[in-house]
């Protein structure tokens, strides 16, 4: 007998039963290993381009040269070249990947190239090698439609200043003018790419009017919204397959050129095609992170505390995309001060589009802002762990609410103890050519929860776990297995956990540090409907249940699960809803980041010898993934404190350093072992589970702590990002 | 172009354009889908195969070029039920998030301990005469032609290190 109930809920009010704590089957937050790892250190994980159907030939994207009106191409020829099945130039295609959570069709190709990069055609031949020969031999004629404008701070940039992103409380300029002491400094940060491992690739294949495409995709549900609305189809002809995504870090929250070119040329064809995209066309047409320039301004007083912030930013971005980097998410509530100015300022230039890169906002804007800060704790001779001691807010200073929980002291002292933090003044230690210097930066990041369904299905023989969730590195297989057999009492090699599939009840997806708390929520929903049902069968209460190696405990009784289940099959459908839990309180995850650098006199060059960071992000779902999301995290940051730069020709925006070699992603040797602590907490606001978001809190603010610990060992204060040797060496120069 | 290729121990016959990259014959050609494209020019580090024992980048080089190696892939040093010593110190020290560049990192380190073991030296090796230890910075520096943009190299590092003091102890 199946039969399917479904529990909703909506996140009104804290959730203060903590159920999972009450739980015997002690797996949760336990460091196990990955469900999936053998697959993957095997090579047997399918990723997108990896599952070849029949008959199966190979699209090759062809990219604009230029910018401006298409007017034609050598098409012909390229159709007469060997192996040659079709030149796609579907005025379908789209322009560039679509945003996180469109959930419509990405601006399309309307006849133009609005950057240069642009895919704008797709070759189809039967084999791969063919495919590239006949576009690379491929010329699509581009008239110039205009002058345009490929700096943000260029004259000329036309500047938008949306109303609603502009904050301005009490009177900064005031609290300026009669500061004890005060910073005012414009800080800039690169443009970035997010440099996912795995190229965006696609697999389409349509049968009776419908198509499934294997894709490398991290928003399922919004993802097959966007394909169908690009292809005119209903939802319902969509199938989307990614059960193991090759790194995501936001580059894959939207639907990508790729994906559509094998679509729509699958279906001309009406046979499979393959589209994977080059790593330099992963460059140019999936979004990047927006360069920054940020105009922090900060004022205290004689004790060091805060008494105006103002932080105004300047992102840039192609016309007609909607997001633009929110730089200072963080800004709003990281410190108290009455005084306060946010503004918030987008160029519309003809750079590649920009979008969401691994913590939007705070990843650049926390970094920056936890700089200024060191600069104004230097200048009040204040230790800059006890300036930022001073400075902790009590509740949301901007407004009035209250934290869901305010740990930010605590991540600050733990983090000082366990790093050993003692301040001393700058060029004080020494080691042959090096010069040696710490610093610190505080963490934090926004906690959102995201609307979820997942269905538990529970056997006599074990669990299985089902849902379009994907994991793209982070752990969701492991955590979801992990909620299900600590909630029904099985051992996680009894809980099967299938992802990647919209056929499956559609989840949050992974973005935004959202899936894990959002996901495992609609998982720990389903399970409790079948606690219910179970504790019902047996004639107890559900709190008096006791579940545990497939066993249903209860007054001193112990019965097989497979006995009370016999050869039944129960589905329960769990879902959560976002609530007034999310708006009521503002809710966050809160870090310290400790770093030691080591800093060439004679070349400028910086090498990390030493990070540790302290976080406090709810409850730890699983030790061992939440440590590796932290690592992750933090060697961001010192790819962005010292190596990451997307260099934009001045001339026509084009990405130049557009590949592995010339992006410069921080390797092994520059990397030192890293310390990670999590502080318990259980955040009764966020869900029932307590847990909250961890995949990007360890990005904001740790390549500040680098930064300030150059400024520490060798006196010079870089605002420029990255730190680059010819920067240091400036700075080591202009001192003497 | 007609050529066979000696792959994990097994012998294939193939027919493919001389443009075919070793990486590419291995994936379209051969079902071997456990060494990645990352990045088709030899800069990640992700098709990192075995040739005669030897890590080689296998987007670099053409499949036509190898009749008579003995190539070994990821496929050919462990499956997911008898993994490698490598292979499960990876899945114990979380060696992978996502596990894209995971093949290619287990292969180059398979063949970067044995380059240690042969007394190879190092760009941050001190003295040539003495004898090359596994130490942190050692692995570090051999290990940098693999990229992770996971940046799972803490993991990594503490899986090859488990791996060569088990072979000490042994």
């Amino acid at each position: 007998m199946t039969l399917e109930t479904t529990r909703h809920l909506k996140h009104d009010t804290p959730d203060r039963d903590r159920r999972l704590d009450g739980m015997a089957q002690g797996v949760i937050g336990t460091d196990m290993d990955r469900p999936e790892g053998a697959l993957k250190v095997s090579g047997q994980a399918t990723y997108a381009a990896e599952a070849h159907p029949e008959s199966m030939a190979h699209g090759y994207l062809v990219r604009a040269a230029t910018i401006g009106r298409i007017t034609g191409s050598n098409a012909d020829a390229v159709r007469a070249m060997p192996g040659v099945l079709h030149v796609l130039e579907d005025e379908r295609m789209i322009r560039n990947a679509a945003q996180g959570m469109a959930g419509e069709s990405p601006v399309q190709k309307q006849g133009r190239s609005w950057y240069v990069g642009q895919p704008v055609a797709c070759v189809v031949a039967e084999s791969f090698e063919q495919a590239r020969h006949a576009a690379q031999a491929m010329m699509v004629t581009i008239e110039p439609d205009g002058t345009h404008v490929f700096d943000a701070e260029a004259e000329g940039a036309e500047i938008e200043t949306p109303e609603k992103k502009q904050v301005s409380q009490g009177d900064l300029d005031g609290a300026m003018a009669s500061a004890a002491f005060s910073v005012d400094h414009d800080y800039r940060t690169p443009s970035m790419s997010s440099a996912a491992m795995e190229p965006h690739a696609s697999i389409a294949q349509w049968e009776d009017g419908a198509v499934t495409l294997r894709g490398s995709y991290q928003l399922l549900r919004f993802n097959k919204n966007e394909l169908a609305d690009v292809l005119g189809v209903s939802p319902d002809k969509v199938r989307i397959l990614s059960p193991y995504v090759g790194g995501g870090f936001g580059s894959k929250l939207g639907l990508a050129p790729e994906a559509v070119a094998a679509a729509l040329a699958a279906k001309v064809l009406e046979r499979p095609v393959q589209v994977v995209m080059h790593r330099r066309q992963v460059f140019e047409t999936v979004t990047r992170r927006s360069e920054t320039k940020q105009r922090i301004r900060l004022a205290c007083d004689a004790d060091g505390k805060l008494t105006g912030i103002g932080h105004e930013n300047l992102v840039s971005q192609l016309p007609e995309e909607t997001f633009s980097e929110p730089v200072a998410q963080g800004t709003h509530f990281q410190y108290a001060a009455p005084n306060r100015v946010v503004g918030h300022h987008i160029a519309r230039i003809r750079r590649p589009a920009a979008g969401s890169v691994r913590a939007p906002g705070e990843a650049v804007g926390v970094t920056a802002f936890e700089i200024a800060v060191d600069e104004l704790a230097k200048k009040a001779g204040i230790d800059p762990l006890e300036f930022r001691l001073r400075n902790v807010p009590t509740e949301d200073p901007e407004t009035g609410k209250p934290f869901s929980s305010s740990t930010m002291e605590a991540t600050l002292r733990e983090g000082a103890r366990r790093f050993g933090w003692t301040h001393t003044a700058p060029r004080q230690r020494r080691e042959g050519e090096w010069w040696i210097g710490t610093g610190m930066a505080g963490a934090v990041r926004v906690n959102m929860m995201i609307e979820a369904r997942a269905r538990v299905v529970l056997t006599g023989a074990g669990v299985r776990v089902e849902t379009d969730m994907t994991d793209i590195g982070t752990g969701s297989y492991a955590i979801l297995t992990q909620v299900a057999a600590e909630m029904l009492g099985h051992a996680p090699a009894q809980v099967q956990t299938i992802l990647g599939d919209t056929d499956l009840p559609p989840a949050s997806g992974s973005g935004g540090s959202f899936g894990a708390a959002s996901t495992s929520t609609a998982v720990y929903l389903a399970c409790m409907e079948l606690r219910e049902r179970l504790a019902a069968k047996i004639g107890v209460k559900e709190g008096e249940l006791t579940l545990k190696d497939g066993y249903a405990i209860h007054a001193n009784r112990q019965t097989p699960l497979s006995e009370i289940m016999g050869e039944e099959e129960w589905r329960a459908l769990g879902h959560l809803k976002p609530g007034r839990a999310g708006q009521d309180v503002r809710q966050a995850t809160w870090g310290a980041i400790f770093a030691e650098v080591a800093v060439n006199d004679t070349t400028g060059e910086t090498r990390v010898r030493r990070m540790d960071g302290t976080y406090a992000c709810g409850r730890v779902l699983n030790l061992k993934t939440a440590r590796s999301q932290c690592h992750g995290g933090m060697i961001w940051g010192i790819g962005l404190a010292l190596t990451e730069a997307l260099e934009h020709d001045p001339r026509d925006g084009h990405m130049v350093n557009r590949d592995l070699a010339e992006y410069h992603v921080p390797v092994n040797l520059d990397v030192p072992q890293l310390g990670v602590h999590f502080l318990e907490e259980r955040d009764d606001w966020a869900n029932p589970l307590q847990a909250k978001g961890i995949g990007e809190l360890a990005i904001c603010g740790s390549g500040a702590a680098v930064v300030n610990a150059i400024e520490n060992a060798c006196g010079v204060r870089v605002r420029t990002l990255p730190a680059t040797l010819d920067q240091v060496m400036e700075g080591l120069i202009a001192r003497g | 172009m007609q050529f066979q290729l000696d792959i994990n121990g097994e012998t294939h016959a193939l027919d493919l354009d001389t443009r075919t990259t070793l990486l590419d014959a291995l994936r379209e050609h051969l079902g071997l889908t456990g060494s990645k494209k990352g990045c088709d020019h030899g800069q990640c580090g992700a098709c990192t195969v075995m040739v005669n024992g030897r890590r080689i980048n296998s987007c670099l080089t053409l499949a036509c070029m190898h009749e008579g190696d003995e190539i070994t892939t990821i496929e050919g040093l462990g499956t997911p039920d008898a993994l490698s010593p490598l292979q499960r110190a990876f899945v114990e020290h979380d060696g992978y998030q996502c596990g894209y560049c995971t093949s290619g990192q287990i292969c180059s380190a398979t063949a970067m301990l044995a380059e240690i073991e042969a007394g190879w030296p190092s760009n941050v090796t001190g003295d040539l005469e003495a004898r090359v230890e596994a130490s942190i910075e050692e692995i570090s520096e051999r290990m940098s032609g693999n990229l992770c943009r996971c940046s799972c190299y803490p993991g990594i590092v503490d899986a090859i290190r488990q791996v060569t003091k088990e072979e000490a102890g042994a």
